[in-house]
C-alpha cells in the first residue's frame, strides 16, 4: 500500500520560509498602516492579506500539493463572499440614489450615540438609559 | 479486526483503502471549512456595511485599539501555524515524538494569544468601551462609536472561541500522539485539526488589518 502514499513531504526550510515571508509581510502592512495614502490604505491592507492567506492556504494547508478539489472548495467559499460583500456594498451604497433613504434606529427605543469627544452630558444622559 | 497491511487497524470497512478514507476525510473536512469561511463571511459582510456607513467613525474608533498588541497577536499566531504544520511533517516522516513537541508548542502560543486578547478586552471593558447599550466611552469622535467595538467583539470573540475549540482538539491529539496512536501511515485527525487551525489563522490574519489597522 506504501506505493498509495503520495504525501508530498516539504523540506522544514520550506515552511519556515513561507513563516518568514508571513512575518515580513505582516510587517510591512503594519508600516504601511501608519502612513496616510487615503483609500488606498485599505487596498493595500486587502492585498497583503490575501497574499498572506494564499501562502497558508498553498503551503501550510497543502492546497499546492493536495487533491484539487480542496482547492475548488476553498475557492468556492472565498469567491462566495467576495460576491455576497460586493453585492450587498451594491446594494447599501446605492440605494439613495434610487429613492431618499434616513438613517434611524432599527429598534424605536434604540439609542443612537451623537457624541464629541468631552462631551460629557450626553455620556450621562446614554448611562441612565 | 486484523491488523495486516491490507487491512491496517485503522481503515474503517466502508472504505476500500486507507487512501480513499483519507482523502473522503480530508474534504468532509474541507467542506466544514467552508461553512466556517461562510460563518465569518457573513460577520466580514456585516463589517463592510458598516464602515461603509460610518467610515469616520471607524477610522476614529479603530485608534482606539492596541496596534502594538495586534501585530505581536499576529506573529503568534503565524508562528502557531508553523508549529503546526512542522507537527504534522513530524508524522509524516515518523517522529512522533518531534510532533507531539510541535503540538506542545502550537498550544503554548495559542494559550499565549488568549493571554495577550483577555489584556485587550480588559482594557476594553474597563474603559466602557463596549457593544450596544453598555458603551460609555467618550474618546471617540462620529456617530455611534458602539457599533465599531460591537463588531470589535463579536469578531474577535468568536476567533477566540475557535481558538480555544482549536486548542481542546489539539490537546487530545497531543495526547494521542504521546500514546503513539500516529504515525507515517496514519495520522489523518493530526491533518484535519491543523487544516482547522490554520483557517483560524486565516480569519485572524484579515480580522487584524480591517479592525486594528484600517478601522
Amino acid at each position: 500500500m506504501s506505493e498509495q502514499h503520495k504525501e508530498h513531504i516539504l523540506p522544514i526550510k520550506a515552511y519556515l520560509g513561507v513563516a518568514g515571508a508571513l512575518f515580513i509581510l505582516t510587517m510591512v502592512t503594519v508600516a504601511v498602516s501608519y502612513i496616510n495614502l487615503g483609500g488606498w490604505n485599505a487596498v493595500v491592507a486587502v492585498s497583503i492579506a490575501s497574499f498572506k492567506v494564499s501562502l497558508v492556504a498553498l503551503f501550510f494547508m497543502h492546497l499546492k500539493y493536495d487533491n484539487k478539489i480542496n482547492l475548488f472548495i476553498f475557492l468556492i467559499g472565498i469567491s462566495f463572499v467576495t460576491l455576497f460583500i460586493i453585492f450587498t456594498m451594491f446594494d447599501t451604497l446605492r440605494r439613495a440614489d434610487i429613492y431618499e433613504i434616513k438613517a434611524k434606529p432599527i429598534k424605536e427605543k434604540a439609542h443612537i450615540y451623537e457624541r464629541a469627544p468631552d462631551d460629557s452630558t450626553q455620556q450621562s444622559d446614554a448611562a441612565q438609559h | 479486526m486484523a491488523n495486516t497491511p491490507s487491512h491496517p487497524f485503522y481503515l474503517q470497512h466502508h472504505f476500500s483503502d486507507a487512501q480513499q478514507q483519507k482523502d473522503s476525510a480530508k474534504f468532509g473536512m474541507w467542506i466544514f471549512l467552508l461553512t466556517e469561511i461562510l460563518l465569518f463571511g457573513g460577520l466580514f459582510c456585516a463589517y463592510a456595511v458598516f464602515r461603509a456607513w460610518n467610515h469616520e467613525m471607524f477610522y476614529n474608533a479603530h485608534l482606539a485599539l492596541d496596534r502594538v498588541l495586534g501585530t505581536i497577536n499576529t506573529f503568534i499566531l503565524i508562528t502557531s501555524s508553523l508549529t503546526m504544520a512542522l507537527a504534522i511533517r513530524g508524522l509524516q516522516v515518523n517522529k512522533a515524538r518531534q510532533a507531539a513537541l510541535y503540538l506542545g508548542a502550537t498550544l503554548v502560543f495559542a494559550a499565549i494569544f488568549l493571554v495577550i486578547k483577555y489584556f485587550e478586552y480588559e482594557h476594553k471593558i474597563h474603559l466602557g468601551q463596549l457593544p450596544g447599550k453598555y458603551y460609555t466611552y467618550t474618546g471617540v469622535a462620529g456617530t455611534n462609536p458602539h457599533i465599531f467595538f460591537s463588531i470589535y467583539f463579536v469578531m474577535t470573540g468568536l476567533h477566540g472561541l475557535h481558538i480555544v475549540g482549536g486548542m481542546i482538539v489539539i490537546a487530545m491529539m497531543l495526547v494521542n500522539t504521546l500514546r503513539g496512536k500516529y504515525s507515517n501511515e496514519y495520522y489523518t485527525p493530526v491533518e484535519l485539526i491543523g487544516l482547522y487551525w490554520h483557517l483560524v489563522d486565516l480569519i485572524w490574519i484579515y480580522l487584524f488589518p480591517f479592525l486594528y489597522l484600517i478601522g
